[in-house]
């Protein structure tokens, strides 16, 4: 094939993405359109590769006539990646400096916003337990993807990665003995179930869903990385909306609300760990 | 290379020797350095960003850690950040991702050369440098494909040669260069090629 013919399959390529994004919304309301469209388009290419198929047209066709291979493609299109305690110097952070004004509060809700399959949503609930405020505290944990859902629920989790959890946890500031929060087996480690009576957990979408809850903390890592410009400010003003006064918003280590419109609505509590404190207005 | 051919951008990847090899090649570019270079050098995900500030001070040109929806600017120098994908928009904007691993390393060599060689077409060069796995090869096989120039460093040059090697058993790049010559290469483009 020619380079001049190549490019001519890209552009194809790039039109077909188009349509396909557009007819999972109309067929199944979700919304794809404003995603990072390199990381889609990888993603989508991978699943094409997967199924045997030729060309995102014959994608298409197989998505909107079955729900299974459209349920393929979110769990795709949604990233599960995710570690207990990632990135200790945050969890620190939060310990030193949001955690004493959490204490102020007789009673705490905080909202874990596309938190997967839940890894740092049983991080937070062991800081809170070791600070004295699990008892306290309503947690929500959503995502859009309800298959990671149920998995983040159980609180069961691969025993794979538990050394490197356990060294992240120390790091963090932990406080007791990391396996005190679970029972291993040779393949599995399971939390206890302690931690999580006060989470629930539920399927919600940043993008096309509304505010449910006014809450004293978010926590929204390494989401909204994958939405383009307008798309993240539109989700940030919903977060902007679900906090109450005071109340904080935990980003990922490469997100920022720097450019962003809601950025002056904020106050910056750790400008590398990127913790945010919403204003009095 | 052809005279018609207008380099945007140039990819570099590297990984176990690279902080070296970098080491040479930024510093001998060009304050007026016209094109764009986005590299993804292997790292641990708890790095801080020691590297990009050792290789800040020794360039004239600009090099800093990409952050996400930043436009890409000519005369600049992109690193990925630890643990992170870095990933080329179709408006020239950077994003990142923390999606799987690929050839078990985040960020990927495959991944930002793929997502670059869509976008730039036959304005962009892939470089691949020394290292110790296979990461990069088919990236540098996808900017050939859709019409780049690509350029592998000589594996006998290189610390590491076994991704040199790997890249030139997967596609034969226009050019194996030693550090020396890719370095030469670069500090002459006045006008992006």
């Amino acid at each position: 094939m020619s380079v001049m013919e190549e490019r001519d399959v890209s552009n194809t390529e790039n039109i077909e993405l188009e349509l396909l994004l557009q007819a999972i919304f109309l067929q199944y309301g979700y919304d794809f359109r404003d995603y990072s469209r390199a990381h889609v388009k990888r993603r989508v290419k991978h699943r094409l590769m997967q199924e045997g198929l030729k060309s995102i047209s014959e994608l298409q066709n197989k998505i909107l006539h079955n729900k299974e291979s459209f349920e393929k493609i979110v769990r795709d299109l949604s990233i599960n990646v995710t570690e207990m305690f990632r990135n200790p110097p945050f969890y620190k952070s939060i310990r030193e400096k949001v955690i004493p004004v959490l204490k102020t509060y007789p009673f705490l809700k905080i909202w874990h916003a596309g938190c997967a399959t839940g890894e740092e949503v049983y991080s937070f609930a062991i800081m809170l337990k070791e600070e004295g405020l699990l008892e306290r505290t309503q947690i929500y944990a959503t995502d859009f993807n309800s298959h990671v859902i149920h998995k983040a629920q159980k609180g069961i989790f691969s025993i794979r990665n538990i050394k490197e959890y356990t060294a992240n946890y120390q790091k963090a500031g932990g406080k007791e003995s990391f396996s005190d929060y679970y029972h291993a087996n040779d393949e599995l480690v399971i939390f206890d179930k302690n931690l999580n009576r006060n989470i629930v957990f539920a399927e919600h979408n940043l993008v096309t869903d509304s505010v449910f809850a006014e809450v004293n903390m978010i926590v929204c890592r390494n989401v909204l990385i994958y939405f383009n410009r307008d798309l993240q400010n539109n989700v940030l003003k919903l977060l902007h909306k679900s906090l109450i006064a005071g109340g904080f918003l935990a980003l990922g280590t490469k997100e920022s609300l720097l450019f962003s419109d809601e950025e002056r609505k904020y106050k910056v509590i750790d400008a590398k760990q990127k913790i945010f404190k919403k204003k009095y207005e | 290379m052809s005279k018609t051919r207008e380099i945007k951008a140039v990819v570099v990847g590297a990984s176990a020797g690279g902080l070296y090899a970098l080491k040479k090649l930024l510093p001998a570019l060009p304050a007026s350095f016209p094109c764009a270079m986005l590299i993804v050098q292997h790292m641990s995900p708890h790095s801080d960003n020691y590297m990009v500030r050792m290789l800040n001070e020794l360039s004239s040109i600009t090099v800093k850690e990409a952050d996400e929806k930043e436009p890409i600017q000519p005369g600049t120098v992109y690193i990925a950040p630890p643990d992170y994908h870095l990933l080329v928009e179709a408006d020239y904007t950077l994003s990142l991702s923390v999606e799987e691993k690929v050839n078990y390393s985040r960020p990927s060599i495959d991944v930002l050369f793929e997502t670059a060689a869509d976008v730039y077409g036959k304005h962009l060069m892939g470089i691949i440098l020394t290292g110790a796995n296979t990461d990069g090869a088919n990236g540098l096989y996808a900017v050939k494909k859709n019409g780049g120039f690509t350029i592998v460093q000589d594996p006998n040059d290189a610390e590491s040669p076994a991704m040199p090697r790997a890249a030139i058993e997967r596609i034969m790049p226009h050019k194996i260069l030693t550090l020396k010559q890719i370095s030469a290469l670069l500090s002459k483009a006045e006008t992006c090629f």
